[in-house]
């Protein structure tokens, strides 16, 4: 009955806070709608619209139907056009454009002979995505060939788009950008939030009185795990209003997996803040903590695609088992029994962040 | 019932060393029960360092402690809901008003909810805070805070106090009504140990330890310590204060001369046997006019003794 009266204590302190601290306030509900705006309409991999510019040497009348139809994807958006293959290399190389087109004075001919290609298209390789859109281009036939394209056999395999046949970016990258918000928020918060109170000269005081240390903690991030929580159904409302991203699981066990999650990345907060002096060290740990969660947790780059020695650092992340979390439920209409391990992980994540914050916070100033 | 019992606080060469430093060198320090005791001493004489030794919060390099009964650091977590401590910078939260921070206080030391708002009515009351009750700390005067300070302190009605400088930011008037409230809370019984650098505030106090760079150089009641000085004080009223003071600073013999508006206060070792003589011939050989009487060392003078004989003693060794 004391306990839980002092952990109380604690818990109404912190929100009579919040309710003050317009600004935290305003991040709670800021943060997460920002971050879904600018990425679910930015971070698009279906990549369209390339500046483009096109050296057509030949200007017949096939070169520049060509032209037209390379027009057409969409892919391409011709914005200069310019005489030499020189010009379109400089062109490259200052960063105006992404693609050149590139068709010789001889393109006529090349289109017949089989061995050779007719024109070439100059691409800024350095961006695996762009040259990837590139390569589909080179599919594109050419109009005189109308006959000889209908001869074309079906490719060996077809390709059959599982979850997410429109291929929008938005549907996979959202459930991955709500384990990026929670684990900046969460942990920035509460490490913040033990940390000012050392700042202010708090602790001290608090330090000095017959609270606990598990009760300070508990109350602590309690608070947080039912923010952690108000935050998710946000950013499961806006993607599915304004993204249209499917929740196709258990919206249960989706709350379920997430409150394992926040519970990792509170305890994680709440270790940095025994770890660092000031708020500012503590922002500084939470972002070198962030930028792994965002590269190395499967929501940029696939996951399979890393080197080995980094694909363990990823299965640390709490990020990357959420993700898997995530992904699995609200697209792939998996259950938590099928994704067991994930759970199992971010489990004993949780607890080993707790145990060691409980046992690094001394009730000392020394 | 022992002397033992009825002391609050005993140490025994208590000692805390952080690095290279030693901020509190095998202090002893015996508290007796009611009383106001004082720790007198400038900034960095290891005042904080002593009291964040006997609640717990620092663990001591040496030496050993009771603190009502309990040792150090050992048996801290049953000594917390026994004190009060008041910080030496305001540590409540500034977000929060007078009530709110109240009631916060209340709940950590599982004050009983019955008797909570009975409680802290009382405390508004005594220490003048009712206006100031739906305020946000951090819009009170120096003044408000540090009786808003003292009441969370004392709320739990704690049978030791300890108030590490608590008169530093605030005006001579609230310092006046704050030191009515310490000697109430001692008529009723509880022990307080304050540190201030101030001398009228150590004056105050029913006994003092006085501390230079971490050890205790005196300790007694102030009367006591002002008897033991070891120093004859002679006032002077010269005609050239700034003169009189470097012609009295060049002689061997006197230890210390401070001006204190016209007057200068010269500190003459006792076993000289004639200060009062030896002050006139030395400003009359100068050609100063002046007017010297033998006064009562004060608190200060034996402040400027006591560290001055400490320093011998280290040039000695």
């Amino acid at each position: 009955m004391n306990h839980s009266a002092r952990i109380l204590a604690v818990i109404w302190k912190e929100l009579l806070q919040l309710r003050r601290d317009r600004l935290t306030f305003g991040m709670i509900v800021g943060i997460p709608v920002m971050q879904m705006l600018l990425f679910g309409y930015a971070i698009n991999t279906d990549v369209r619209h390339l500046v483009a510019a096109v050296a057509d040497q030949c200007n017949s009348h096939l070169s520049r139907q060509f032209v037209a139809d390379l027009g057409q994807t969409q892919v391409l958006d011709f914005r200069y056009v310019v005489d030499t293959a020189e010009e379109i290399e400089a062109m490259l190389r200052s960063g105006k454009i992404s693609v050149g087109v590139y068709i010789p004075a001889d393109f006529d001919r090349r289109t017949l002979d089989k061995r050779r290609s007719a024109a070439h298209l100059l691409v800024d390789g350095a961006d695996p995505t762009i040259l990837g859109v590139a390569n589909q281009l080179r599919n594109i036939p050419l109009k005189f060939d109308s006959v000889k394209a209908a001869q074309k056999r079906a490719p060996v395999l077809e390709v059959r788009p599982y979850y997410n046949p429109e291929r929008r970016s938005a549907v996979f990258v959202i459930p991955g950008l709500m384990g990026i918000i929670l684990t900046l928020t969460m942990m920035l918060f509460t490490a913040v939030a033990v940390v000012r109170e050392r700042e202010h000269g708090n602790l001290e005081l608090l330090i000095n009185t017959p609270i606990s240390t598990t009760q300070l903690m508990i109350g602590k991030i309690a608070p947080y795990i039912v923010i952690g929580l108000v935050q998710l159904a946000l950013i499961i409302t806006v993607g599915m209003l304004l993204f249209k991203v499917p929740v196709r699981g258990s919206v249960l066990e989706l709350y379920l997996a997430a409150l394992v999650f926040i519970a990792a990345n509170l305890s994680l907060g709440l270790f940095v803040s025994t770890i660092v002096k000031t708020q500012f060290q503590a922002i500084q740990v939470t972002i070198f903590f962030l930028l792994p969660s965002i590269l190395l947790s499967g929501f940029v780059f696939p996951f399979d695609g890393m080197q080995k020695i980094v694909q363990y650092i990823g299965e640390i992340l709490p990020n990357t088992h959420f993700i898997r979390l995530t992904r699995g439920i609200m697209l792939r209409d998996a259950t938590i029994s099928e994704l067991y391990k994930e759970i199992v992980v971010l489990i004993l994540f949780a607890a080993v962040a707790m145990t060691a914050a409980v046992l690094r916070f001394k009730k000392r100033l020394d | 019932m022992n002397d033992k019992a009825d002391l609050v606080i005993r140490a025994r060469g208590l000692t805390k060393r952080f690095g290279q430093l030693t901020a509190i060198d095998h202090l002893d320090l015996d508290v007796p029960r009611s009383i106001i005791y004082g720790f007198l001493g400038p900034n960095g004489s290891g005042k904080t360092t002593a009291i964040r030794m006997l609640c717990g919060l620092l663990t001591p390099s040496d030496g050993s402690a009771t603190v009502l009964g309990l040792d150090i650091p050992g048996d801290a977590g049953d000594l917390k809901s026994r004190i009060g401590y008041m910080t030496q910078n305001f540590s409540l939260y500034d977000d929060l008003t007078t009530l709110e921070n109240l009631r916060f206080i209340a709940d950590i030391y599982s004050y009983p909810r019955a008797r909570r708002s009975a409680r802290i009515d009382e405390l508004l009351q005594l220490y003048g805070l009712e206006e100031q009750k739906k305020q946000l700390a951090a819009t009170m005067s120096g003044g408000q805070k540090q009786k808003l300070a003292l009441a969370c302190a004392v709320l739990n009605e704690p049978e030791l106090l300890l108030l590490d400088e608590p008169t530093s930011a605030v005006d001579p008037k609230s310092r006046r009504d704050f030191w009515a409230s310490l000697f109430a809370l001692a008529d009723a019984g509880t022990t307080l140990l304050v540190s201030t650098h101030y001398m009228d505030e150590a004056e105050r106090c029913h006994r003092l330890a006085i501390l230079d760079r971490g050890k205790k150089v005196a300790d007694g009641t102030p009367a006591e310590l002002q008897a033991q000085t070891g120093m004859s004080v002679v006032q002077v009223i010269a005609q050239y204060t700034l003169a009189a003071q470097s012609a009295l600073q060049k002689l061997p013999e006197i230890r210390s001369v401070t001006q204190l508006g016209v007057r200068l206060r010269v500190l003459v070792p006792k076993r000289i046997s004639d200060p009062l003589a030896l002050v006139s011939a030395a400003l009359g050989a100068q050609g100063i006019e002046s007017d010297c009487a033998l006064v009562q060392p004060s608190l200060e003078d034996v402040f400027v003794a006591v560290t001055l004989q400490e320093q011998d003693r280290e040039i000695a060794a």
